[in-house]
């Protein structure tokens, strides 16, 4: 049977990093083909490039055998190509007749739109009243609006990204059910996904990208979890020599039973989030985005505004109730995945971003009255210590590159003598000598009895710098894997979702 | 009760309520696209000053009428250039032209102040101004173009993405907004005076605004807060008729206090504020 | 093709010359909205900019008209700063005005050197009671400011209205809608005698440079501006946004308040409907024109009162409406508005 599409020598950079090389497999057509990597593995750029959202640098995309360039989504679309996004493009106002109206590109009165939309919901099994407003349907009924959309275009092919990361277990059972339908009707469903729990269950083929590279493109009902998370993972896991956590070490920092309950449709619910942390530790919290990253942190910070069960604890002490603020004079320092915007403030100096962390500090504020003098000599200590490229202490953190700034606010935090520091995603969209920097900084602070945790979505980070890595799934935590010890097959499992 | 003095005062309030419904529909549906133009009363001021004073020069109803309607055109395209594509804060560009509008109006008029002209009979207005509502109703809630602005209006990310054009969208609406309130000032000026005088809108810009508010961005209900605001203030006008000892300023205020309450409760609700206020009202569209 | 780029951080150059820019922009319209009229650009521009301020007496009504526009935008750019729109200054004003002028109404015979110091007080008392309703509304029912302070302006001059038409209107007024006279103890001081520039002035200075203070030196100003940069790296920061919301309408409406008793206490003497000719308004284009900075401001009053002056004497001596100022005014803030474009946007040609 001829590929209805086939990908050959695809090849996309940006500036710092080659997102797709060399990436050639086809995909049969009535077929559930998944695509499964791990962040930053390739996979969203590929499929954007299929949606025509991107455009690749080099190589070719074969549609039914026939060579097309797909330039723009309206191109793909005329060639059968739809999409469903992650994050959906829906208006909560309007009905769902409206949202599909908007959608669709062919002129269809709203009589044959009816007609059309109430036949595809009873052929696959949606569910979907069009007079509702979006705001009253769950995320669920929201992702079946996204594809009844989709398939008003009549497709051919239809691209799904990540489309479970915030179903609930009926609903992904509901969703399973429609795909196979779909499939037996003469669509082609291509899939985004790292759980392999799902594709096992799903995909017909699944292609394993990483590092922007084919790893290999298997028939799925050959494969089991071992095999599919270690060709995901990779093999190379370096061995370092780290120092030792004495056994006989005190707990620093512990959840227990941490649950949240955000209403947010959109957000991960962490479940039950038990670990802790001894003094000179460093554990590395693994997982794909989206599984509960941003609430774990929130959870740290405390800005979660109260929706959450649990107990976190610091030396023996309960600390729920402690401010962002309160927190940092107990001596916890943050280093959050947002740089501008969130731990600093572009449009505002170096020195003044210095304030900003440490507006807690007697030293630099005394009776509201800012001392100058004081925090810009602590801010050239900073730019100094940490090679900090800047003009000088006045400049604008918007001034200087990612590497830079990032290194300055991890100085600013380590100046801070925390006894724990909290990272999320450290060295993302940096250059290597400012990641190696900052990972052999983080490795000598451990060597000072400082307790670390550093949430990353990079596994090659965390194997080289922690002790410990566990993984975040879909809101929950597996337990602890000695890196020096560590199992390949096993973390490639944890990753994907199957946790012993 | 005295019945003609009743109809009478209903004539009186369908004649000087008419100017609030045609700014209040144009800026319904500038900021159901999702801009907020607080120029209401400089446009209409300026619309009032042109009709009146190409009415005097060609002494043609019609002429009169394309010219009032075109500086209404002119000045919101500036407008729409400045929070559309120079990205400027929207609402010290309203204030800024609101207050530019009070400033060239009464210069231009100062000439022609005090001619007199013939009024045009305001009735033509009044029907069209019914069936204007009926028509945005219908435009805005039975038709795809409509449907467009309606999503620009709640989310122009969403609405970019799935491929419609937002600017030229909100163009549309901030120079429709800007010919109502011309329409609104010719008709005070060349049908409801008849005459000109500096700042003879008197403040109906700003009670335009919270006639939007009040009405929950939807055309039926702003004709009828209109007339519930016109009512009111022609009421006031005529307390001692109806024996009512209430200071007048009161009456006057009820339209502004029942708006803050409206205003208050929708806001309250996450929900409710989603579901009736369009979610992208004065913030700039900048593609990423 | 014309492609816009967003600046890494704007220019400081741009920053600071782009008022000038925007000025001279203006200039150079209004001369052309002059050459319209028949009139000569220059003599125009005499009799518009130079000749109110070219004796004492037009010094001394500069100062009249700039001190309150000056007052009520340094109270502004606290909001500004933290990115809430408090359009409501105009009904702050009042409320000052009508509050401290309660008083001095209450104590209309009394000679005690007490009254004035109490009418500024309530004054400003005013003011702030006016402004905190805004404030209460949006931290606690999530409600739009710029809605809520709009409505709440007319609400504040139609009280004004029914107190000096109703229950504070003069008896022996010849059923004037305007209050009693205030006692000499209620007026404000004037600087010099025979002038109307009043001391009201010293309180927009200190207030100028106590804001500088509190701006570039407390935590409190850093607190602001942080805010009014990215609310969440205020609450990174621990900065709680809901107080800071509450304080700076706190203030904004206490400035508008004074400068509202002031203008009662000091040039009118009385209450009755008309007490600013839009001052709330103006100050807007003042605070936005000096870059909400004191210095700038105070500049910036300068200019647009020299604008209220000028516009008088038009209407004067060249037969145009006295409304050619609001033409400056609003041109000027255009121009600003552009020019602010190119602060934060590259734009390329491609």
């Amino acid at each position: 049977m001829k590929p209805i599409v086939e990908f050959k020598n695809i090849t996309k950079s940006y500036p710092g990093v080659i997102a797709n090389k060399n990436i050639s497999f086809s995909i049969e057509p009535n077929s559930i083909h998944a695509i499964l990597g791990e962040n930053g593995a390739g996979k969203s750029t590929l499929v954007k490039i299929l949606y025509g959202h991107v455009n690749q640098d080099h190589g070719n995309i074969y549609i039914d055998s026939k060579n097309v360039k797909i330039t723009s989504p309206s191109v793909a679309k005329k060639l059968g190509i739809n999409m469903v996004f992650q994050h959906f493009s829906l208006f909560e106002s309007l009905t769902v007749a409206e949202n599909l109206i908007l959608g669709i590109d062919k002129k269809l009165s709203m009589s044959e739109l009816i007609e059309k939309s109430q036949s595809i919901s009873s052929k696959y099994g949606f569910n979907l009243n069009l007079n509702s407003p979006i705001s009253s349907l769950s995320v669920g009924q929201r992702q079946s609006v996204e594809i009844v959309r989709s398939l008003l275009n009549d497709p051919k092919i239809l691209i799904l990204d990540e489309p479970t990361s915030v179903l609930t277990p009926d609903e992904i059972k509901n969703l399973f059910k429609i795909i196979s339908n779909l499939v037996q009707d003469n669509l082609t469903v291509i899939f985004i996904s790292h759980k392999l729990e799902e594709i096992i269950n799903l995909s017909n083929r699944v292609t394993i990208l990483r590092g922007g590279e084919v790893v290999d493109t298997l028939i799925t009902k050959n494969e089991n979890p071992d095999s599919l998370g270690l060709k995901m993972l990779g093999y190379k896991i370096s061995k370092l020599k780290r120092n030792k956590v004495e056994d006989n070490s005190k707990v620093l920092f512990s959840l227990n039973n941490v649950s949240t309950f955000n209403q947010d449709p959109f957000s991960i619910n962490l479940k039950n989030i038990n670990f802790s942390l001894k003094t000179g530790q460093i554990l590395g919290i693994a997982g794909v985005a989206g599984n509960g990253q941003n609430e774990l942190m929130e959870i740290f910070l405390n800005e979660n505004n109260d929706n959450f069960n649990g107990d976190v604890i610091f030396k023996n002490q309960n600390i729920n109730q402690l401010s962002t603020q309160d927190r940092k004079r107990l001596s916890i320092s943050y280093v959050t995945e947002q740089r501008l915007g969130h731990s600093a403030v572009p449009e505002m100096s170096l020195t003044e971003n210095v304030l900003l962390s440490m507006s807690h500090n007697k030293k630099f504020i005394k009776n509201d009255l800012i001392n100058f003098k004081e925090i810009s000599i602590h801010t050239d200590k900073i730019i100094k210590k940490f090679n900090v490229n800047a003009p000088s202490n006045l400049s604008k953190a918007s001034q200087l590159s990612g590497g830079n700034l990032q290194k300055f606010i991890i100085g600013r935090e380590i100046l801070s003598n925390p006894e724990l520091l909290i990272l999320s995603q450290p060295t993302w969209g940096i250059d290597a000598g400012s990641e190696s920097f900052i990972r052999k900084t983080l490795i000598d602070l451990s060597l000072n009895g400082i307790s670390i945790i550093i949430i990353s979505h990079d596994i090659d980070e965390l194997l080289e710098i922690c002790h410990d890595v566990c993984v975040l799934y879909e809101g929950r935590l597996s337990k602890n894997l000695n890196v020096e010890q560590i199992d390949a097959t096993q973390l490639g499992k944890y990753m994907g979702g199957l946790f012993d | 009760m005295n019945y003609d003095l009743i109809l009478g005062i209903l004539n009186i309030v369908l004649i000087s309520t008419t100017p609030l419904v045609f700014a209040g529909i144009g800026e319904l549906v500038t900021e159901k696209s999702g801009v907020l133009n607080l120029g209401l009363e400089g446009l209409m001021l300026v619309g009032a000053v042109s009709g009146f004073i190409s009415l005097v020069i060609t002494g043609n109803y019609f002429y009169s009428f394309i010219l009032s309607i075109l500086s209404g055109v002119v000045l919101s395209s500036i407008f729409a250039f400045f929070v559309l594509r120079l990205l400027t804060n929207q609402i010290a560009t309203g204030l800024a032209l609101t207050i530019f509008g009070i400033g060239l109006s009464a210069m231009l008029g100062k000439k022609f102040a005090g001619t007199p002209i013939n009024g045009l009979s305001p009735y033509y207005l009044i029907i069209f101004s019914f069936i204007l509502v009926f028509l945005i109703n219908y435009i805005l809630y039975k038709t795809k173009a409509g449907l467009i602005i309606r999503a620009v209006g709640e989310n122009h990310h969403s609405a970019y993405a799935l491929g419609y054009d937002v600017i030229k969208t909100r163009y549309l609406t901030i120079i429709f907004g800007g010919v109502m309130c011309s329409l609104a000032g010719f008709y005070i000026s060349v049908c409801y005076a008849p005459m000109w005088q500096e700042g003879m809108t008197a403040g109906r810009g700003w009670i335009a605004l919270a006639l939007v508010v009040f009405a929950t961005w939807k055309p039926w209900r702003l004709l009828v807060g209109a007339y519930i605001f016109g009512g009111v203030a022609i009421m006031q006008m005529n307390l001692q008729a109806f024996g009512v000892k209430l200071p007048g300023q009161f009456f006057n205020m009820m339209p502004y206090l029942a708006t803050l309450m409206v205003l208050v409760f929708i806001s309250s609700n996450k929900v409710r504020l989603k579901l009736n206020a369009p979610s992208s009202l004065t913030m700039p569209f900048i593609k990423d | 093709m014309i492609k816009i780029q967003k600046r890494n951080s704007s220019s400081s150059l741009i920053f600071y010359l782009s008022p000038i820019v925007a000025i001279f922009l203006t200039l150079f319209f209004g001369s052309l909205i002059f050459l319209f009229l028949d009139l000569s650009p220059i003599e125009s521009f005499k009799i518009f900019f130079i000749g109110p301020i070219s004796n004492w007496y037009g010094l001394s009504e500069l100062l009249v008209k700039a001190s309150p526009l000056a007052l009520i935008a340094l109270g502004l750019s606290y909001c500004f700063k933290n990115n809430i729109y408090n359009i409501g200054a105009e009904g702050q004003l009042t409320m000052g005005a009508l509050f401290g002028g309660g008083v001095g109404l209450f104590f209309y015979d009394s000679n005690s050197f007490f009254l004035l110091p109490t009418m500024i007080l309530f004054g400003s008392i005013g003011g702030a009671f006016w402004a905190s309703i805004p404030a209460i509304l949006k931290t606690k029912f999530n409600t739009n400011e710029i809605l809520s302070s709009l409505m709440l302006t007319y609400i504040a001059l139609l009280i004004l209205d029914y107190f000096v038409v109703g229950p504070w209107k003069d008896p022996t007024g010849y059923g004037l809608p305007k209050s009693r006279p205030f006692s000499d103890a209620g007026r404000l001081p004037v600087l010099v005698d025979g002038f109307r520039a009043h001391i009201g002035v010293y309180f927009t200075i200190i207030i100028a440079a106590l804001s500088y203070f509190i701006f570039n030196k407390t935590l409190f100003g850093f607190k602001l501006r942080v805010t009014g940069f990215s609310s969440k790296a205020s609450k990174y920061a621990g900065f709680k946004n809901d107080n800071l919301i509450i304080y700076t309408f706190l203030i904004s409406g206490a400035c508008a308040g004074l400068a509202g008793i002031f203008e009662v206490s000091g040039p009118i003497g009385q209450l009755y409907r008309d007490i600013s000719p839009n001052y709330g308004f103006t100050a807007i284009i003042v605070a936005f024109l000096g870059r909400l900075n004191p210095i700038g401001i105070i500049l910036s009053s300068l200019l647009i009162a020299l604008t209220y002056l000028g516009a008088e004497d038009a209407q004067l001596f060249l037969k145009i409406p006295s409304a050619v100022g609001f033409v400056f005014q609003g041109l000027v803030l255009f121009f600003l508005l552009g020019a602010d474009f190119l602060n934060k946007y590259r734009v390329l040609l491609k």
